[in-house]
C-alpha cells in the first residue's frame, strides 16, 4: 500500500530532533488518536532557516513530517503558510486514501509552529 | 533473513497438502455431484476426507458442512440460527472481543431488526466469565457465541463450561475456532457445542475452504441457495481439491500437535521473558495462563504500531499490528480495548505470531532487530526523552 518513496524516506527521515531555543514550536494531534507531530522551527527575519520535528505516529506520519518540515527550509513564512497537505503528497509521490490525514497532520503542525512563533512577536 | 511471524493471519500450505491436492484440479476434476464415474471418483475423495475430518473432530461425517471459509460458517451459524427461530423476539448473546466475522453478522442482525444482541464483556485477560453467560440468558435467546480463542491475543476461552451452561438451557451454542485449530483439541464432545467454525488456512490448509460443524438435529436456515450439495444445506458446486487439502491439513495438524505446541511455546515464552525484561515501557497484552502457544501480543509505549511493523518489515520481519492506522480506520483494536488496555497502548500494539517451523534463530533476530527499532522510533517520539530514556504521553 506505501510506495518506494515513502518506504525509503520512512525509513531514512531527514530533520528528526529538536530545535534549542526554538522561534516557534507546534504541536498537533493526540496519542489517543495515534498521532502527534511537533515541529520546531528556527526563523531569523521571517525567514525558516531550520526545521525539525518529532512525530508519534505511522510511517506516513513520519514520512510527511520529514517531506514538510524539507519543503519550509529557506522559505518564508508566508510561502510556508501557503503550503499544502496536497503539496506534501505530491512529494511523497502519493499516499493511500486513509493517510491523507497524515499530511494535512503535517501542514497543520507547521501552521501551529508558525503561529507560535507570530504570537511571540506581539 | 526473512521471518514470517503472521501466522494468525494466514499459514504457508503444507508440501503434504499440496501434493495431496494436486490430482483434484486436473485428473480428477469430475463434479461430486454428477453420477458418473469421473462425478463418483470426485465423490470418493470428498467423502473420504469429510470422514477423516469428522473422525479428527469427534464428529459425525454428516455433522460436518463445507463452507467457503470461517467468515462464511459464522455468517451461516448465527443468521441460519436467527432466522429458523420461531421465538417471538430473538436474542444472540456473544462477546465483545469476536472476530468481525461474527461482530459484523451480529450488528447487520440488529441492524435489519432479525435479532437483540447482548455483547458480553471480558476481564483484562481477555476471558468471557461463565457466570456472566447464564445471567444474559432469557426466554428469547436463539444463540449464544463465543469463540473458543482469540485471534489477536490468544485468550483461550472457558468453552466447554459455557457449553454446558447454553446447552443446558436449551439454547444452540457456536464457538469460531478458526484461530485455534492448529493449537487445540478441538473434540465437538469435549467443547460441548452445538456448532463450530473452521477455517484450512490457519492451519497449513488452503486458503478459501472452511467448514461448519453442525450437531446432529440442530436446524439453520440455509445462507446460500441453489444447487443440492452438502445434503441441500449449502448450495455450490463442491471443490473437491480444498476439501482433500483441508483434510490432510487436519490429520497433520493433530498428528504433530502436542510436539508443535511444545515447541511455540518454548518460543513463545522466551520471545515474551526477554521482551519484557530488555524493553522498558513494553506490556503483554493478555494473560499468561490462557493463552494460545503461538501468540505474541505486546504494546510498545510512546511509539506507534504501524511504524513498528513497517520497520519490522524493512528487516524482512513480517507482524500485524492492532494499531488504527494499520486497519484504515479511526479505532485501535476493539479487543485490546475490550480489555481495559488504553487508547494509546492499543495503537503500540503488535502481534507476533509463531507457526510451527518458526525457528530460535528468527526468534533471536526478531527480538534484536526489534530492540533497535523501538530505540529509533523512540528517538523520534515526541513522548519520550532517549536521553533519559523515559516518557510520558501528557
Amino acid at each position: 500500500m506505501y510506495n518506494e518513496k515513502v518506504l525509503e524516506i520512512f525509513a531514512n527521515p531527514r530533520n528528526v530532533g529538536e530545535i534549542e531555543n526554538a522561534d516557534g514550536v507546534g504541536t498537533v494531534g493526540n496519542a489517543s488518536c495515534g498521532d502527534i507531530m511537533k515541529v520546531y522551527l528556527k526563523i531569523e527575519n521571517d525567514v525558516i532557516v531550520d526545521a525539525k520535528f518529532k512525530t508519534f505516529g505511522c510511517a506516513a506520519a513520519i514520512a510527511s513530517s520529514s517531506v514538510a518540515t524539507e519543503m519550509i527550509k529557506g522559505k518564508t513564512i508566508e510561502e510556508a503558510l501557503k503550503i499544502r497537505n496536497a503539496d506534501v503528497v505530491e512529494q511523497l509521490e502519493g499516499l493511500p486514501p486513509q493517510k491523507i490525514h497524515c499530511s494535512v497532520l503535517a501542514e497543520e503542525a507547521i501552521a501551529a509552529a508558525i503561529e507560535n512563533y507570530r504570537s511571540k512577536q506581539k | 533473513m526473512k521471518v514470517y511471524l503472521d501466522n494468525s493471519a494466514t499459514t504457508a500450505v503444507e508440501k503434504e497438502v499440496l501434493e495431496a491436492m494436486l490430482p483434484y484440479f486436473s485428473d480428477i476434476y469430475g463434479n461430486p455431484s454428477s453420477l458418473h464415474s469421473f462425478g463418483r471418483q470426485a465423490l470418493k475423495a470428498v467423502d473420504e476426507s469429510r470422514q477423516k475430518i469428522a473422525a479428527l473432530l469427534g464428529a459425525k461425517p454428516n455433522e460436518i458442512y463445507f463452507t467457503s471459509g470461517g467468515t462464511e460458517s459464522d455468517n451461516w451459524a448465527i443468521k441460519g440460527a436467527v432466522r429458523a427461530s420461531k421465538n417471538k423476539r430473538r436474542q444472540v448473546i456473544t462477546s465483545a472481543i469476536e472476530h468481525p466475522a461474527l461482530l459484523e453478522t451480529c450488528e447487520a442482525l440488529e441492524k435489519s431488526g432479525e435479532a437483540e444482541v447482548t455483547y458480553l464483556k471480558v476481564n483484562k485477560e481477555g476471558l468471557v466469565d461463565p457466570a456472566d453467560v447464564k445471567k444474559a440468558l432469557n426466554d428469547d435467546t436463539v444463540i449464544v457465541s463465543i469463540m473458543t480463542a482469540n485471534n489477536e491475543m490468544g485468550a483461550i476461552q472457558p468453552i466447554s463450561e459455557i457449553g454446558e451452561i447454553v446447552r443446558g438451557e436449551g439454547v444452540l451454542f457456536h464457538t469460531d475456532a478458526v484461530q485455534a485449530a492448529d493449537t487445540l483439541d478441538l473434540n465437538v464432545n469435549a467443547l460441548n457445542v452445538d456448532l463450530l467454525s473452521l477455517s484450512a488456512h490457519k492451519f497449513h490448509g488452503p486458503k478459501g475452504i472452511g467448514l461448519l460443524y453442525m450437531r446432529s438435529g440442530v436446524r439453520l436456515d440455509r445462507l446460500i441457495n441453489g444447487g443440492h450439495q452438502e445434503r441441500r444445506q449449502r448450495a455450490g458446486t463442491t471443490n473437491t481439491p480444498l476439501i482433500v487439502g483441508m483434510a490432510k491439513a487436519l490429520e497433520i495438524s493433530v498428528r504433530d500437535r502436542e510436539r508443535n505446541v511444545k515447541h511455540m511455546t518454548e518460543l513463545r515464552d522466551y520471545f515474551i521473558g526477554r521482551a519484557l525484561n530488555e524493553i522498558p515501557y513494553c506490556y503483554l497484552n493478555g494473560g499468561t495462563e490462557r493463552r494460545l502457544a503461538n501468540n505474541i501480543n505486546l504494546s510498545f509505549g510512546f511509539i506507534e504500531g504501524e511504524a513498528i511493523l513497517m520497520s519490522l518489515d524493512l528487516k524482512g520481519i513480517a507482524v500485524s499490528s492492532g494499531s488504527a492506522c494499520s486497519s484504515g480506520s479511526l479505532e485501535p483494536s476493539h479487543v485490546l480495548l475490550a480489555l481495559g488496555v488504553k487508547e494509546e497502548l492499543a495503537h503500540s500494539s503488535i502481534r507476533f505470531s509463531l507457526g510451527r517451523d518458526t525457528t530460535k534463530e528468527e526468534i533471536e533476530y526478531t527480538i534484536n532487530t526489534l530492540k533497535e527499532i523501538v530505540d529509533r522510533l523512540r528517538g523520534m517520539s515526541p513522548l519520550f526523552n532517549i536521553e533519559k530514556r523515559t516518557g510520558s504521553y501528557v
